[in-house]
């Protein structure tokens, strides 16, 4: 298969990943999008590696899951914490940053 | 060739479908599984980009441990359907047709961008090219900062995932 | 040692005396400060003898002696040095300076030595003699200027020198606002004459003024004018005088040398030093002749109804002083300087002795409380009357001498001169008979109880209060201490008073008409080149005038008599009388309240008016609301985006990744 189709599906994904960050409002959700979307920016990441032959590419995906797991950390954190302290699990009730 | 050909495809629309279904589905315990198995399918095509070692460590620790940790947080909060008010109609619209233009203007840049080799299947690699030992390899010699560093954030990650989730202490005094 | 280094030692020991006694006044121990102010000043007088000595072995047509210390600026056009001029002017006026105030520094030392403030009294002291001292030796107008303007600082801080007391510290500010004026006018005199002239030293000025110059030059006029603004800010003459009874607010000495004998004469002496710019400008020198007039009648009508004993010796002094600023507009300037020197005499005896009685008053300045006090105070009272006889211009006192001779001089020049000199008859009149009436009221009829107590031997004690407007005070610093002295129980102040009684005495026998003229001559090469050189009386009409004076006098100090003693009731009868003049005089010809509604009210009703339309609609409304106007608009759209919804936030950043990813798809193709 030639490494376009890989983009173009990476493409795709990371529009879902999108859509759903904008769309949704359980903060559990917007997190699962924000995978989606990393996992889209990896899968371009190996596609190049394998287009170009070099292993940079894979060891960087390797990274962003790296970070893709210190985001869901601190994420589900905020979440268990917004629940115990009984807010409403909606991303839209945190706007205090309103101008 | 028609075998990794039929593979490509099974996988990528499984990992599309798995995708859609994160987005779609309105519990958020469907939305893991079902970016369980949207993360499947990337391994697969990993597998077929010939990065064995990112492919397992997808499967293992992705949709393994940090999937299992949605799931516990999931269960714990109370994995009901989504209680939520429903959209206003303006940011329904708007989500998917931006997402849309998004696509389309990322494919455009792909195939425009006039790089000759994104046409063939990849430059020729060797028979451990992907494999742990090279990417080891990689991470304590050409790539040893920012390993360390990854490790370093996760460290911090963790100590403010343990701040953050204190029993006594909670959001409102940060 | 040359006459120019004695110089420099007048101007070195009150500087040394100064910042001996302000940076020690920690570890130098009781009257200390005090001995060390005066024997500064001794020190600077015996250097003035010597300069005086040095000066009359040369010839009198080398007396005129400059040094320079160093060189200021020397540009193309202007060369300024810091120094001296030693001529017989500026050493007659050091003579003075110097013996006058070593007199009220040894005074001072008794009389102040109560107050919490002695080193910073004597500091202080010793700072004004210093500047007064550097601007009669100064030889070029930017030294002339800073001499004036630290003799305005030094005045300001000695009224102020009870800065707890508020109508001292009013009173200060008030004297340095109006000898400011003056100095401004000086100042702008100065430009004027280095623009046509080119130079600011003295000698080359005068040199050169008539080939600069014609007759009445209008640039010349205005120059001098301007000078006497500076002359009559510093002498307190009309309309710049309104601060002078004000300052009465400082302690007694001070009144006594700055306010009477000593700063007050820096505008005689500055007009007698530009005297080659007066010949040239007649028109000016008039205008100093009538305003030198119009001010001692004034004054002289002001202080026969003052009852503030300091108050009356105040207005006299403005008087006297308009007596020699006709004078040496007059171009009498040995008469005028005479004067000057005679007048320092007896009227720093008179406050002399008006500060023992003040003492013995325990602070009560009123006149109409006072009473009796010849027998208690037998010293005071026989000093102050030679001072009173002296200033009534009683015939063979000094006053006699030195008044008279300026009317003559005015009586011979004839004209306007002699009209005013006429007029000058009537002030004394006036003077006789304010200065008797002090005298008799002081001194003579029923003791008042101060006065019994101290026959007694006791000094009265009051509360401690503030004379003009008896709000209560304490004797700590910024206020007057617990008790002032009285001659009869200072020594010092004795040995200051006694000499002086016997110079208001004997003074004015330096120049008896036909008989002697030693400040004439000794004051002849600074002169000499006026146009009224050879112009003098002849000794008749100068013995004529004198026979006329002592007429006057005698009866002026008659009519005191006849109302203050012979017929107690007159004055109250006068009073009711006449109650709009009494008022009128009162109120001292409602000057203050004149500059008031002049100058006062239309400055700070412009500055509530700018407060209220300006600040607040212009300022704070177009400007200030503007700029917030501007930048809340501004805002108000970067507000719109801050909807605090977490989603929107990710929008945005995605619109902004996805816009330059479009920007570069553009320019890529």
């Amino acid at each position: 298969m030639d490494i376009t189709w890989y983009l173009v599906l990476s493409a795709f994904i990371f529009a879902i990943g999108v859509a759903g960050v904008i769309t949704r409002r359980n903060p559990l959700v917007v997190l699962l999008c924000l995978e989606l979307m990393l996992n889209a920016g990896n899968l371009a990441l190996v596609a190049f590696s394998r287009m170009h032959g070099g292993e940079a590419g894979q060891v960087f995906a390797l990274i962003v899951m790296v970070i893709a797991a210190c985001e869901v950390v601190i994420g589900l954190g905020i979440i268990v914490a917004m629940y115990r302290n009984k807010l409403p699990i909606d991303i839209d009730e945190m706007s205090q940053l309103r101008g | 060739m028609w075998f990794e050909q039929v593979l490509f495809f099974i996988a990528g629309i499984g990992a599309l479908a798995g995708a859609l279904g994160v987005v779609l589905l309105q519990n958020p315990f469907y939305s893991v599984l079902s970016l369980v198995g949207h993360l499947l399918g990337l391994a697969v095509l990993f597998l077929l980009l010939h990065a064995e070692f990112i492919a397992a460590a997808q499967v293992v620790v992705y949709a393994g441990a940090v999937m299992v940790l949605y799931l516990f947080v999931v269960a714990y909060i109370g994995g009901t359907d989504d209680p939520l008010r429903p959209e206003s109609g303006g940011v329904a619209l708007f989500g998917p047709i931006f997402a849309l233009a998004v696509a389309v203007e990322l494919c455009i840049a792909f195939i425009s961008s006039g790089l000759q080799s994104l046409d063939t299947r990849g430059a020729d690699v060797g028979a451990g090219f992907g494999s742990p030992g090279q990417i080891g390899e990689l991470l304590l010699t050409n790539f040893l900062v920012p390993f360390e560093a990854a490790s370093f954030l996760l460290l911090v990650a963790a100590v403010g995932a343990v701040v953050l989730a204190r029993r006594r202490r909670g959001l409102e005094e940060i | 040692m040359s006459a120019t280094s004695y110089g420099w030692l007048v101007l070195a020991f009150p500087l040394a005396g100064t910042l001996v006694i302000a940076l020690g006044w920690r570890v130098l121990p009781g009257r200390l400060p005090g001995w060390i102010g005066t024997a500064a000043i001794f020190l600077a007088f015996l250097s003035a003898i010597g300069a005086l000595f040095d000066l009359l072995d040369q010839p009198e047509e080398k007396r005129q002696l400059v040094d320079s210390a160093w060189t200021y600026a020397a540009t193309s056009d202007l060369h300024v040095d810091l120094a001296i001029l030693v001529d017989p002017l500026s050493l007659f006026m050091c003579l003075v300076v110097s013996g006058v105030s070593f007199l009220i520094h040894l005074y001072s030392v008794a009389y102040m030595s109560g107050d919490r403030g002695y080193p910073r009294y004597f500091a202080y002291l010793n700072f004004f003699v210093f500047s007064m001292l550097l601007l009669v030796l100064a030889a070029n107008f930017v030294i002339l200027i800073v001499g004036w303007a630290f003799v305005g600082a030094a005045s300001y801080l000695l009224i102020s020198y009870w800065y707890r007391r508020t109508t001292a510290v009013a009173a200060g500010i008030k004297a340095f606002v109006i000898n400011v004026i003056g100095d401004v006018g000086l100042v702008i005199a100065t430009f004027l004459i280095l623009d046509k002239v080119g130079s600011v030293d003295f000698l080359p000025v005068f040199d050169q003024a008539s080939d600069s110059f014609g007759r009445n030059d209008g640039t010349l006029v205005a120059a001098c004018l301007l000078l006497l603004v500076g002359a009559f800010a510093k002498s307190a003459q009309l309309p710049l005088h309104t601060w002078l009874p004000d300052a009465m607010e400082g302690p007694t000495p001070v009144s006594a040398l700055i306010h009477a004998a000593t700063m007050v004469t820096a505008g005689v002496y500055l007009i007698a030093r530009m005297h080659p710019l007066f010949e040239l400008a007649p028109t000016a020198a008039d205008v100093g002749a009538i305003v030198g007039c119009a001010t001692l009648l004034f004054a002289g009508t002001v202080a026969l109804v003052q009852t503030d004993l300091k108050r009356v010796i105040a207005y006299s002094t403005i008087s006297q002083i308009g007596y020699m600023v006709m004078g040496v507009s007059f171009a009498a300037y040995g008469a005028g300087l005479f004067h000057l020197m005679t007048h320092a005499f007896f009227k720093a005896l008179l406050f002399m002795g008006a500060g023992s009685i003040i003492g013995a008053m325990a602070g009560v300045q009123d006149m109409d409380r006072m009473g009796g006090f010849r027998r208690a105070m037998p010293f005071t009272f026989l000093t102050f009357a030679v001072g009173a006889l002296a200033l009534a211009g009683f015939p063979l006192t000094a006053g006699f001498f030195s008044k008279d001779e300026i009317i003559a001089f005015g009586l011979h020049r004839g004209g306007l001169y002699a009209v005013l000199a006429v007029l000058g008859y009537i002030g004394a009149f006036l003077t006789a008979f304010y200065s008797f009436r002090m005298v008799f009221r002081v001194f003579f009829g029923d003791p008042v109880p101060e006065a019994l107590e101290l026959e007694r031997g006791h000094v009265a004690h009051g509360e401690p209060m503030n004379p003009m407007t008896g709000e209560p005070e304490d004797t700590d610093v910024g206020f007057p201490g617990p008790e002032h002295h009285v001659a009869e129980r200072a020594w010092p102040m004795k040995a200051a008073m006694g000499p002086l009684a016997l110079l208001a005495i004997v003074g004015g026998y330096l120049a008896v008409p036909g008989l002697t003229d030693v400040i004439e001559k000794f004051l002849e090469p600074t002169f000499q080149d006026s146009r009224f050189h050879d112009t003098a009386p002849t000794n008749g009409s100068e013995v004529l005038g004198l026979v006329a004076g002592g007429i006057i006098s005698v009866l002026g100090i008659a009519g005191a008599w006849w109302i203050y003693r012979r017929r107690p009731g007159t004055t109250a009868r006068l009073v009711e009388r006449f109650p709009r003049a009494h008022r009128f005089l009162g109120n001292k010809w409602y000057f203050d309240e004149l500059y008031d509604s002049l100058f006062v009210r239309p400055v700070t009703g412009a500055a509530s008016f700018s407060r209220r339309v300006i600040e607040h609609n212009f300022v704070q409304g177009t400007i200030v609301g503007g700029a917030t106007g501007i930048v809340r608009v501004g805002t108000s759209f970067a507000r719109a985006i801050q909807t605090g919804y977490l989603r929107a936030y990710a929008l945005l950043l995605l619109l902004g990744a996805a816009g330059l990813t479009l920007y570069f798809l553009i320019t890529s193709s």
